[in-house]
């Protein structure tokens, strides 16, 4: 042990790292998000554009440039924040090489901060309202969140520097049975879906009789469409890792992993240097802060099998076996990786953990509902204006979510369902709008928190057709162990596919339902018995749109391409355009004898160009399902 | 502390070994529950033909007997509507992705599959699900006996008595979902792998995938002697 208290050592760390951070702040900081997301929307050429711009302007010297990770706005990706002295921090968004030469001139330059251009700021000013002062910023509530996209996610001096792993130093000087009674009064339920107390799951770990403990994080985030862990590893990733350390003094542990999967290249370069900055801090390793507290993290790269995110598919993956589930119990509490106890949380379980023991149990329960005490996390996408990654406290309504944090659905159309929870979760309609976001309340109507991706479909998606993709993803998915979901899941898709193709008869809606409900009772893990919900929940909601495919062969979503035809309207259709004819790969529009165009079904491949090219002040081009041509296109036709 | 626990199967009276599984101490009691891939020895069951489920009293949803451990006092019913109901689809599924032309099989009237349909009353066809069942390739590389995945249910027991009985390691898992099939490392034949037809696999095969070749009078015999 180290002749200085944990708390004197920490002290220490945190000026040096304030002081580093204070040096910065005399310079002008450009911050350019470059999680997954901004690399993917061009952040990187973003950054390169900024730096050219600097050295031609000649001021390398006074502008720093940073990478950082994601603020949540993915729709107005890419994005950089502006730190100038002098002025508050401005976010501005949907960055081009233009924008960035404009404001390298105008602001960087010339003191003018371009606000024309800004998003937001980030503190309060006199001048140009705040991210707070948006209706997202009014509904949202940053826990976890809050310092991802502000801060160099590469540098540890940076989380320091914002009392990151003052939890650590607080704990270490308490004993591990205060951390737990901590985390067990803040009432933590796990982030990875299922919602099961954290503080629980830890003790049963210590109840354990085991000569080893392991410390696993979950980052296997395989959902369609979910991308919380992914961007707060890469955002902020001492956070995660402050929270397993925090964990393994509590239950004991020396070892720990993180199971990312392999897909996540950024997270897994981000947490592998936050990991070895950590260590030479003296933060991670042996002797902790000086204590005689020894831990150790190593990364796992997951191999891209949705299924091992379940918990013992993962320890099975990890020991080097197929990736496969196993029937509990006993749970890893009591056997897991190499047969001894193993805490296993999600990422966002972890990451709250040391904002939990910083702040108390106390502060964490201000937020939420007594049940669900905290945040949830989303990864809002599909048919809403405000795409991104949102944070709101439990309680908060899925109206809320979508019309005021996401800014409703983009060009005014009709909102039908929000799918909640990935391939595992349910499809909810309108009516269930008002249901408080929660663990228990998801599981009331049908669906599932999951891990968090949240989806919002609108009158165009076609809810058999979604159950499809759904089923598609998990019966692909699926491990092929257990007879039910192996067979069972194979056989739903077959009939959904059916129907899909206007092939299902009266007995397909009756099949598929007994069939889904077998598989949710008689599956052996998760995976088989949560695959069902997306067609328990659309058949619940969206019954009459499965009877419109079966009985009537029509789509009402005009979505299925089986079951619909393309047509020209003539009283719509102008002799003097030609745009849909050029647009046409298959050449199936032809000009009529009278002038107007017309679509050779036979050759049509329904891939909505046309309906597309066509003009909007003609709009003559409509899709028709059932797929029968009007009457008095048939009298033509004669 | 005892070494057996009471229990109740089906209104029996039951004295079961501690730490026994409740589908072996049925079984040794002459209770019939349907199974494909329990094994008695295995330390952690595979538990995934999904057809031994039973009420337990006090769980709200059947259980699979070959994962759960009795407990003194346990009351156990074989037979529910529930138990029936995902017995009779999980055994239909299994059907619907097996070759159903029993006269051909050579397991036909010894088929697990015959006997679990008998008892509980099941129709050997494909009816509620259509039948999903692939062609393969039949692997008649070893001497006396051939291999034919058209009719392999998946259950493992080849797989045990191949690695835990014979200690050899021929034959394993590979691929996933619909595609899982038991198979040689690489796929070859099995005459061409490590296996030294011992017939420990074939032996153990509850249905005809695994069986002897009948041109060869001796093996005919085989084959009634595992039949009877």
């Amino acid at each position: 042990m180290s002749n200085f208290t944990p708390a004197e050592i920490y002290k220490e760390l945190l000026e040096e790292a304030i002081s580093q951070g204070e040096a910065r702040k005399e310079k002008t900081r450009v911050l350019v998000g470059t999680a997954t997301c901004g690399v993917a929307a061009g952040a990187l050429k973003i950054k390169e554009d900024f730096l050219r711009e600097i050295e031609s302007k000649n001021l390398s010297d006074d502008v720093d440039v940073f990478e950082v990770g994601c603020i949540g706005h993915c729709y107005a990706e890419p994005l950089a924040i502006i730190a100038k002295p002098g002025h508050p921090a401005i976010c501005y968004g949907r960055l081009d090489d233009g924008l960035v030469h404009r404001l390298v001139e105008d602001f960087l330059v010339a003191d003018d901060p371009s606000y024309e251009y800004a998003m937001a700021a980030l503190e309060r000013n006199d001048v140009f309202p705040t991210f707070e002062d948006f209706p997202r910023g009014i509904y949202e509530k940053k826990l976890i969140l809050e310092q991802c996209g502000f801060i160099d996610a590469r540098d540890v001096n940076s989380y320091l520097a914002r009392e990151g792993y003052s939890g650590l130093a607080k704990a270490l000087v308490e004993k591990p049975e205060w951390v737990l009674e901590e985390i067990k009064a803040a009432n933590l339920r796990g982030r990875g879906g299922a919602g099961f107390p954290a503080g629980l799951k830890w003790e049963a770990c210590i109840k354990s009789k085991g000569d080893a403990i392991y410390v696993i994080c979950n980052a296997d985030e395989g959902d369609p469409g979910a991308f919380m862990d992914r961007s707060i590893l890469e955002s902020d990733p001492h956070l995660v890792i402050e929270g397993m350390i925090l964990c393994a003094y509590t239950v004991g542990a020396q070892k720990g992993y993180l199971y990312i999967r392999a897909e996540y290249p950024r997270a897994v370069t981000h947490v592998q240097e936050a990991l070895e900055q950590a260590r030479m801090k003296g933060l991670l390793g042996n002797s902790i802060l000086g204590t005689d507290f020894n831990f150790d993290l190593e990364i796992f790269q997951g191999s891209g099998a949705f299924v091992c995110g379940e918990a013992t598919a993962l320890v099975n993956s990890m020991e080097g076996k197929m990736g496969m589930p196993e029937s509990r119990p006993p749970r890893l509490a009591q056997k897991g990786y190499r047969g001894k106890p193993t805490v296993l949380n999600n990422v966002k379980t972890f990451a709250y953990v040391p904002l939990i023991i910083r702040n108390g149990a106390d502060w964490f329960k201000e937020t939420g509902t007594p049940e669900s005490p905290g945040t949830a996390v989303f990864s809002l996408v599909g048919k809403v204006v405000n795409t991104g990654l949102v944070e709101v406290p439990m309680g908060t309504t899925l109206r809320q979510l979508i019309y005021d944090v996401g800014d409703g659905l983009p060009n005014d159309r009709e909102f039908k369902a929000v799918q909640i929870g990935g391939p595992s979760g349910g499809c909810l309609p309108e009516s269930a709008l008002d249901v408080p976001i929660d663990f228990d309340s998801l599981q009331d109507a049908g669906a599932i928190m999951g891990s968090g991706g949240l989806v919002v479909m609108d009158e165009d998606d076609c809810m058999v057709s979604v159950a499809r993709y759904f089923l598609e993803f998990t019966q692909h998915e699926s491990c092929g162990k257990c007879t039910f979901c192996r067979l069972g899941t194979k056989h739903m898709l077959d009939i959904l596919t059916d129907i899909t193709k206007g092939k299902g008869d009266g007995d397909s809606l009756a099949l598929l339902e007994e069939l889904a409900e077998d598989v949710r009772d008689g599956s052996l893990c998760n995976l088989g018995r949560t695959a069902p919900n997306p067609v328990l929940t659309t058949l619940k909601y969206f019954r009459d749109e499965y009877i419109a495919h079966i009985e009537e062969g029509r789509c009402p979503a005009l979505a299925c391409r089986d079951l619909i035809l393309y047509y020209i309207e003539p009283p719509k259709c102008s002799k003097l355009c030609n745009v849909c004819v050029g647009s046409c790969p298959t050449e199936a529009i032809f000009t009529r004898d009278d002038g107007l165009k017309e679509i050779d079904q036979e050759k049509c491949v329904k891939c909505d160009n046309c309906l597309k090219a066509c003009p909007g002040e003609y709009n003559a081009v409509v899709k028709i399902s059932p797929p029968v041509l009007p009457p008095e296109k048939v009298r033509v036709a004669k | 502390m005892s070494e057996y626990v009471n229990i109740t199967i089906d209104g029996h009276d039951i004295k079961a070994k501690k730490g026994e599984r409740v589908l072996w101490a049925a079984l040794d009691n002459d209770i019939y529950i349907p199974h494909l891939c329990g094994i008695r020895q295995e330390e952690r069951p595979n538990a995934g033909c999904r057809l031994c489920f039973v009420e337990v009293e006090g769980a709200s949803r059947p259980v699979t007997s070959c994962t759960k451990n009795v407990e003194e006092g346990m009351v156990i019913t074989t037979r529910s509507e529930r138990v029936d109901r995902l017995v009779k689809t999980a055994f239909e599924l299994i059907l619907s992705d097996h070759n159903l032309k029993c006269r051909e099989c050579p397991a036909n009237r010894s088929c697990v599959l015959q006997d679990i349909a008998k008892k509980r009353k099941i129709k050997l066809r494909h009816d509620r699900f259509k039948s999903i069942v692939r062609e393969f390739e039949i692997d008649d590389s070893p001497a006396e006996f051939a291999f034919d995945r058209s009719r392999c249910v998946l259950c493992g027991q080849c797989i045990w008595a191949d690695r835990e009985e014979a200690k050899v390691g021929a034959i394993g898992f590979t691929k996933r979902g619909i595609n899982r099939v038991v198979t040689t490392f690489k796929d070859l034949p099995l005459a061409e792998s490590i296996c030294t037809q011992c017939l420990l696999c074939v032996e153990a095969c509850p249905v005809g995938a695994l069986y002897y070749k009948k041109n060869e009078s001796d093996d005919s015999n085989k084959n009634s002697e595992k039949n009877s």
